[in-house]
C-alpha cells in the first residue's frame, strides 16, 4: 500500500493541491514526531537571531528581547570609535588564524602517522591515549596548564626554568598564544585525526601496489596517494572549521585570562561577556558581538570561495 | 606471486628504514606527550606535596599523603556540585535523546517532503547565531535565568550535528523494505519507530547519548552565563573556583599567594586530587565506550 502511495506520489500527475493534503495526511505522524525539535530550535537558536536587532535599538528593561526606541548605529560607532576596538579585532584574527594553522594540520599528519603503524597492539594504545584528552574539561585542561606551568612548583615550569626560560608564562603576553594554541593541539589532535584515519581505510589498496611496482618510498607514497586521496576530507573539514573556530575559544580564552595577559587575551567574546551579562550594557554588549558573527562568515566565506575555485567543494 | 615481488622491492629501501625509525620515534614522543601530563595528576595526587613542588615526583609517587582527597571529601561545594551536575547530566541526556532521536527518524524518510527543507533548517543554525546577548535575554524573558532547566533547555538541546549522525545511521541501517513490510500490517510511524527503528538503533543512540551526556558532564558556559545560585551551580563551576580562582578551601583560608609557598603546595595538592575526583567518570568509562565515540565519528563522515 505505502509502495503504491510513494510511487503515485512520485509521478506527479494530480492537481497540486491534492497532492499537498495528501502529503500531508500521510505525513502527519512525521510532523508530529519532529515537532519538538522545530520548536526548540525555533525558540532556543532562531529567535536569538531575531534578538539581534537589539544592538541597533536602546536596551529597554521592559521591552524584553527585542528592545525598545531604534538607536540606529549609534552603538556600533561606539565600538569602532572605542580605544579598545583594534585591539580586539587583532587579537580574535589572531588567536583564531594561529589556531587554524596550526590546529588544522595537526590531525592530518598524526592520521598518516598513525596509519603506518604496522603492529596492531601498538596503533590501537597510541589511538586511545591520543583521544582520551579530548573529553577532559576546559576547566580542567586550564586548571591542568596553571598546576603544571606555575614556575615555582609546577613541572613543566621547573623544567623550562632550567632551560632558560624565567618568569611565569600564565602571565606572560608572548606566550599566551602558543600557550593557548599548543594546548589546543594537545587537547584535540587525536580526536580530530579519527576522520582522516576512516578516509585513509578507504584507500584502494591498488593504489599502493601501483605505487609500489613504480619504486615509491613511503614517503613518497604518502605524498602521491595518501594525501591526493585524502583532499577532499581535509577540504570539507577546513570549511567547517572556520565557520566553527572564533565561537569556541570563548571559553578556554576567558579561563586563561588574567590582568597580566589581558593584552592579547581580550577577544571579542570576552568583552561581550563582560560588558554584557556583567555590566549590564546590552545593547552595546549585542552590537561588539555582531561583529564576531560577521568576522565568523567572512572567514567562511573566503575559505569556500576558495575552495571552490581550487576543487570545486562548496558548503553551497 | 605479484604480492610477493611488491614486498621485495619495498623490502629493498634504505630511505623508507629512515622512515621508519621516524615514524616510530614520533610515535612514542606522542605517546608521553599525552599520555605523562595525565598520569603525573595522578601520581602528584597521592605524594607529598613537599616533594611534588620541588619537582622530586617525576615518575613514581613519592612520599604518600592523600591530604588532598581528604580536604575534597569535607568540602561540600564538591559534592553539591557533583549532585547538581549528575542530576542535569542525567534529565539533559534523556530530553536531549527524546528531541533527537524522533526528529532524525523523519528525516532518515526518503519520502518525507519536508525534508531537505528542514534539514537546510536545523544545519543553517551550524553556522549562524544569534550571539550570546540575544540569547541572553531570550533566557530571561523566559525566567530561565537561575533555574535548573537552562542546563536542559538551550541552544543546544537538539545538537545539529548529533541529529545528521543519528539520520544517516538510520538512512544507511534501516532498510527501506522493512517499512513497507510493516505498514502492509498496519504499522503506523509511530508504532514502527518504538518497535522496529529503536531497538535496531542501539549502537547509536549509545554513541549521541555518550556525545549529550559527556558534553552536559563538562559544560561550564551555561552556569556562567546563567546562573548566580551558587547551589545550583555545577561541577564545572565549582571546579573553576577552586582550581583557577584559587579558592581551595572551603573555608576561604589559604589561598596560596601571600600565605607562601606552604599553602600554595598544599592548594595544589587539593588541584590534582579535584581534577582526579571530577573527571574520574569519563576516565573510568572512557575504556569501555571509546569504540562508541569513534563509531560517531565515523558515522557522521560517511554523510559526505
Amino acid at each position: 500500500m505505502a509502495f503504491a502511495q510513494t510511487a503515485k506520489s512520485k509521478s506527479v500527475s494530480k492537481p497540486r493541491k491534492a497532492t499537498v493534503i495528501n502529503t500531508f495526511r500521510r505525513d502527519y505522524q512525521l510532523w508530529i514526531m519532529i515537532l519538538p525539535a522545530i520548536i526548540c530550535v525555533i525558540i532556543f537558536n532562531y529567535i536569538p537571531m531575531y534578538g539581534i536587532q537589539l544592538a541597533f535599538r536602546e536596551y529597554d528593561f521592559t521591552a524584553g528581547l527585542t528592545g525598545g526606541e531604534w538607536a540606529g548605529l549609534k552603538y556600533f560607532e561606539q565600538f569602532v570609535n572605542s580605544h579598545l576596538f583594534w585591539d580586539l579585532i587583532r587579537n580574535t584574527l589572531l588567536i583564531s588564524v594561529t589556531t587554524i594553522l596550526v590546529g588544522f594540520p595537526a590531525p592530518i599528519a598524526l592520521a598518516l602517522l598513525i596509519n603506518q603503524i604496522r603492529w596492531k597492539r601498538g596503533k590501537r594504545i597510541l589511538q586511545t591515549t591520543v583521544y582520551l584528552p579530548h573529553f577532559i574539561s576546559i576547566v580542567v585542561l586550564v586548571g591542568l596548564l596553571n598546576v603544571m606551568l606555575s614556575p615555582n612548583t609546577g613541572v613543566l615550569g621547573l623544567l623550562l626554568a632550567k632551560l632558560g626560560v624565567e618568569g611565569n608564562l600564565l602571565a606572560s603576553v608572548n606566550a599566551f598564544i602558543p600557550i593557548y594554541v599548543l594546548s589546543d593541539v594537545w587537547q584535540h589532535v587525536g580526536w580530530n585525526s579519527i576522520i582522516y584515519l576512516a578516509a585513509l581505510a578507504s584507500v584502494d589498496p591498488q593504489l599502493y601496489d601501483a605505487a609500489k611496482i613504480d619504486g615509491a618510498n613511503k614517503w613518497q607514497i604518502i605524498r602521491n596517494v595518501e594525501i591526493p586521496a585524502i583532499i577532499p576530507t581535509i577540504i570539507i573539514l577546513l570549511i567547517l572549521n572556520m565557520g566553527t573556530v572564533i565561537s569556541t575559544g570563548f571559553e578556554k580564552i576567558f579561563l586563561m585570562q588574567n590582568s597580566l595577559n589581558l593584552p592579547i587575551s581580550e577577544v571579542i567574546e570576552t568583552y561581550v561577556y563582560k560588558t554584557g551579562i556583567v555590566s549590564n550594557q546590552f545593547s552595546y554588549a549585542a552590537a561588539i558581538g555582531l561583529f564576531n558573527t560577521l568576522i565568523n562568515f567572512m572567514m567562511l566565506l573566503i575559505v569556500n570561495t576558495i575552495a571552490k575555485k581550487v576543487s570545486r567543494i562548496s558548503l553551497w | 606471486m605479484p604480492s610477493i615481488s611488491i614486498n621485495k622491492i619495498k623490502d629493498r629501501k634504505p630511505s623508507d628504514i629512515i622512515f621508519d625509525a621516524f615514524v616510530i620515534f614520533i610515535c612514542i614522543s606522542m605517546f608521553f606527550i599525552v599520555a605523562y601530563p595525565i598520569y603525573f595528576i595522578v601520581i602528584a595526587s597521592i605524594s607529598d606535596p613537599t616533594l611534588v613542588s620541588t619537582g622530586d615526583v617525576l615518575f613514581t609517587p613519592q612520599g604518600f599523603s592523600l591530604f588532598g582527597y581528604e580536604q575534597i571529601f569535607q568540602d561540600s561545594r564538591v559534592w553539591i556540585g557533583y549532585r547538581n551536575t549528575l542530576f542535569y547530566a542525567i534529565f539533559g541526556t534523556a530530553i536531549n535523546l527524546l528531541f533527537t532521536l524522533p526528529a532524525a527518524y523523519v528525516l532518515s524518510r526518503q519520502e518525507f517532503r519536508a525534508r531537505r527543507f528542514l534539514m537546510f533548517f536545523f544545519i543553517f543554525t551550524m553556522f549562524f547565531n544569534g550571539g550570546l546577548i540575544p540569547t541572553y535575554m531570550l533566557m530571561r524573558d523566559l525566567s530561565l535565568i537561575d533555574t535548573p532547566w537552562v542546563f536542559i533547555f538551550n541552544p543546544l538541546t537538539v545538537n545539529v550535528f548529533n541529529l545528521i549522525i543519528t539520520r544517516t545511521f538510520f538512512e544507511n541501517n534501516i532498510p527501506h523494505e522493512m517499512f513497507e513490510a510493516a505498514t502492509m500490517d498496519g504499522c503506523s510511524h509511530f508504532k514502527f519507530f518504538s518497535t522496529i527503528v529503536l531497538p535496531l538503533s542501539k549502537a547509536v543512540t549509545a554513541v549521541i547519548g555518550l556525545y549529550y551526556l559527556v558534553w552536559h558532564w563538562n559544560d561550564f558556559f551555561t552556569g556562567l552565563i546563567y546562573i548566580r545560585n551558587y547551589d545550583l551551580q555545577p561541577l564545572q563551576i565549582v571546579l573553576r573556583d577552586i582550581l583557577l580562582s584559587n579558592q581551595v578551601f572551603a573555608e576561604g583560608a589559604g589561598s596560596g599567594g601571600t600565605g607562601g609557598g606552604y599553602a600554595q603546595r598544599y592548594a595544589d595538592q587539593v588541584k590534582y586530587g579535584v581534577i582526579i575526583v571530577s573527571s574520574l567518570p569519563v576516565l573510568i568509562l572512557y575504556p569501555f565506550i571509546q569504540k562508541y565515540f569513534e563509531k560517531g565519528v565515523l558515522i557522521g563522515s560517511v554523510k559526505g
